[in-house]
């Protein structure tokens, strides 16, 4: 991620263009990624030949006969590995379709999402910053904190403040990190105020260093519902430790239903309802995203009249069953930590068992409201009328995605169920994304669409493939909803 | 799809799916082209031939090319001679004879087809810069994208060969605003400095929704250095988009009645500008689509 605007010479034609980071040569062809020099061409994209490992006939300089290979292979496979790999700009490509009664296409277009951004999913129960909290990439403000769900905590990063509103290098730092994000590669995401976090789509959360292994099976309460029974009999008391809701089992309602007897213990937090603890520390890296490194120290004294009595036997457990302590009590009433005894053991690694494995989630959001339908239909609103009554179903580089309801065509996408590198940028800076509307031709044709350049719903497709990015033919990736519409 | 460029790249020839038109490629040059004639194939093979050492014969002028124009340089290459002729009636404002690249390899390319006998019509398509060849009887026809998706048909009495297109979201950088600039003229290389002209002058000065970068950031040996180039346009209001098409429909005016020019078509958002050209709906009845910029 390198800030600096090194240029390197391209030697891939005779030009040898002089490339700055992030841009393309006079081609459009190749460009500077991260001080290398990559190949985009779209032609290579959609020939199947060369996707195959073939080449383009060359120029043989003296023994080219003039013999024009018929070249069927080309644009027939929107279905080719990359197909979905970002044009950086429209090359010239987009001028050779054939059109009915048209000689040629004269044309300059791009295809770019200025509005777009990434809510992220990182499932742990460490607290890696407060809400609302700003979340940068080298420094640079990329997004914030969200509301914390349920086994995670999110992050809301990009959005078209970010990307336009800001510095300059604000804006670059965010469409590139954004990008990477997209393309399920590793971005490393400073918290102010929290944690480093490394988060890679479809991958365990890095936080602080640690590599995150399981999200939690429940909250305490919940665990407490899940296990009180197969810990009775067992131990006399079971507190598990979590930021949320800690449990205990003697007295929340899971225990009483099995009549487990009362201990006398005092947790030191805020009692919501009974056996159920808000706020017993602060939130943290610890014990069930806890700050607490020491369980003990949630507790109050142990009160004899209410059921404490030497040699009481405790067991604490995170939420997830990654860290847990057994106790007995003294003649003190002080909890003594010992080894866990072994008929305890499977019901910690239960809990264990019954965790997820922790990941990072990345979905794309952008809105494809504005002008982007005017290359779809001529009256663009139809369009997204459409999208919301579900007769037009939208989807990005061939994967299922969510439209939110109300007003635009605003939509999610987990970037894993898309092809590899579906996402590219332009220095605007704005995300290119692949973006696919596919109706049924009757309906095509009430929307206003362009009817006199529609075939089939497939002819839809591979005709906006080489138009651009609205309407494009993509790489089907298994299981999409375009992966039954294959013809290759 | 990344690899990485081992050998450099020598010009390369096929034929598109559809087994008529051939498409020519070396570095940044596209060309599509389409001949109807008796030997086609013949025309192929010269335009083919031709193309061979186009690239190589720009490069070696490059650096000059890349400079301010002034009168009467002279150049070695043919395409850089075509290209000093079409900026020539511009030399008085800050032009380059790359404004004029695209069409003059198109034109160049298109004399190579026309020797061939028997040629009826044939187009030369460098990126949306376009020269054409007409018999007696035959009309060609050019989509422009954009416009409401119109058409401009061209037939054998008319004095134009050539058509380009030029805007900021192009592929080459532009001082203006404009969407597109589409422009006719008597040869490629004529109409592609004159929409590269026309588009420059679709401007508005100090509009804070229009974004600029210099174009050396952009690509550090850009002709136009550290000219400042339209790299996004935000919301205008209507008079600033009547303004910015005033403006450069004044300049197409002036070419117009120079001579320089058959006509040109402007556009900026919704707006279009039609200088010695119908501009009307109803002259461009049949649609096709456009890409157009996914922007909310």
């Amino acid at each position: 991620m390198s800030q600096s605007a090194e240029k390197i010479r391209c030697d891939a034609c005779p030009v040898m263009c002089y490339i700055a980071e992030g841009k393309t040569g006079a081609c459009d062809r190749y460009a500077n990624a991260n001080g290398q020099i990559i190949r985009c061409d779209p032609l290579t994209i959609l020939n199947k030949r060369i996707s195959d490992g073939g080449e383009i006939i060359p120029f043989l300089k003296s023994q080219w006969d003039g013999s024009l290979i018929r070249d069927d292979e080309v644009f027939v496979t929107a279905n080719g590995a990359g197909t979905t790999y970002p044009d950086y700009k429209p090359a010239p490509f987009i001028v050779s379709r054939e059109i009915d009664g048209v000689d040629f296409v004269t044309v300059v277009t791009e295809a770019i999402f200025s509005y777009c951004g990434v809510k992220v999913k990182i499932d742990t129960d460490r607290h890696i910053g407060h809400e609302g909290a700003v979340v940068r990439v080298n420094g640079e403000a990329i997004g914030h904190v969200m509301t914390s769900e349920y086994g995670s905590q999110m992050l809301s990063l990009g959005g078209v403040d970010h990307l336009t509103g800001g510095s300059k290098a604000e804006g670059r730092v965010t469409c590139d990190a954004l990008m990477k994000l997209c393309n399920k590669e590793a971005v490393e995401l400073s918290v102010d105020g929290g944690s480093t976090v490394v988060v890679k789509a479809g991958h365990a959360p890095i936080i602080d260093g640690h590599q995150e292994e399981r999200m939690r099976v429940g909250c305490g309460s919940a665990t407490i519902g899940m296990f009180a029974s197969q810990w009775i009999g067992l131990v006399d008391e079971v507190v598990v430790v979590d930021d949320h809701i800690t449990g205990v089992v003697s007295e929340h309602q899971a225990g009483k239903v099995i009549d487990w007897p009362n201990t006398g213990i005092k947790i030191l937090g805020r009692r919501s309802t009974p056996g159920r603890y808000f706020q017993v520390a602060e939130p943290g890296l610890g014990w069930g995203g806890t700050n607490v490194e020491d369980p003990l120290s949630i507790l109050g004294p142990w009160n004899g009249k209410k059921g404490a009595k030497p040699g009481l036997t405790m067991l604490m457990v995170s939420t997830t069953g990654e860290q847990h302590g057994y106790y007995v009590l003294d003649d003190d009433l002080k909890p003594q930590k010992q080894d866990l005894p072994e008929t305890l053991q499977p019901s910690v690694d239960l809990i264990a068992e019954n965790c997820e494995p922790a990941l990072c989630t990345v979905l794309f959001m952008g809105g494809a409201g504005g002008s982007l339908r005017s290359g779809v239909t001529k009256n663009p609103v139809k369009l997204t009328r459409s999208v919301q009554a579900l007769k037009t179903s939208v989807t990005c580089g061939g994967a299922p995605l969510y439209v939110w309801p109300g007003g635009g065509i605003t939509v999610m996408v987990d970037v894993t169920r898309m092809p590899d590198n579906s996402f590219g940028y332009v220095p605007t800076p704005a995300l290119v994304a692949p973006l696919e509307f596919t109706v049924a031709r009757e309906d095509y044709k009430t929307l206003g669409g362009h009817d006199a350049a529609v075939r089939s719903v497939d002819d839809v497709l591979e005709s906006g493939g080489e138009y651009g990015d609205n309407v494009r033919a993509i790489s089907p990736p298994p299981g999409s909803e375009l992966g039954a519409r294959n013809t290759n | 799809m990344l690899a990485t460029p081992t050998d450099m790249e020598s010009a390369q020839a096929h034929l598109l799916a559809d087994g008529k038109r051939l498409h020519l490629h070396h570095g940044p040059i596209d060309l599509i082209i389409e001949a109807f004639g008796a030997d086609r194939d013949a025309a192929y093979r010269s335009a083919a031939q031709r193309f061979e050492t186009i690239l190589t014969e720009l490069v070696g002028e490059l650096p000059l090319l890349r400079e301010r124009a002034v009168s009467n340089r002279t150049f070695a290459g043919a395409v850089a001679r075509r290209m000093q002729k079409a900026v020539e009636p511009f030399c008085a404002q800050f032009v380059t004879p790359m404004a004029a690249v695209a069409g003059s390899v198109a034109d160049e390319i298109l004399a190579a087809i026309q020797n061939v006998p028997e040629m009826r019509k044939a187009y030369v398509n460098n990126g949306g810069d376009v020269a054409f060849h007409l018999c007696e009887g035959e009309t060609i026809n050019a989509a422009i994208s954009g416009l409401p998706h119109g058409r401009i048909t061209m037939d054998f009495t008319q004095p134009f060969r050539g058509i380009a297109t030029s805007g900021w979201r192009g592929r080459s950088f532009s001082l203006g605003i404009a969407d597109s600039v589409s422009v006719v003229a008597a040869d490629a290389a004529s109409a592609d400095v004159a929409a590269t002209m026309i588009a420059n002058a679709v401007a508005l000065e100090g509009c804070p929704r229009v974004k600029t970068s210099p174009a050396d950031e952009l690509s550090p040996d850009s002709d136009l250095g550290t000219m400042l180039v339209t790299i996004d346009v935000g919301e205008l209001y209507p008079e600033e988009v009547d303004l910015a098409l005033d403006q450069g429909a004044k300049v197409a005016q002036s070419l117009l009645n120079c001579g320089l020019i058959g006509g040109a078509v402007l556009q900026l958002h919704d707006e279009i500008r039609a200088v010695g050209l119908p501009a009307d709906r109803q002259s461009y009845p049949n649609e096709i689509p456009a890409r157009k910029l996914i922007d909310a």
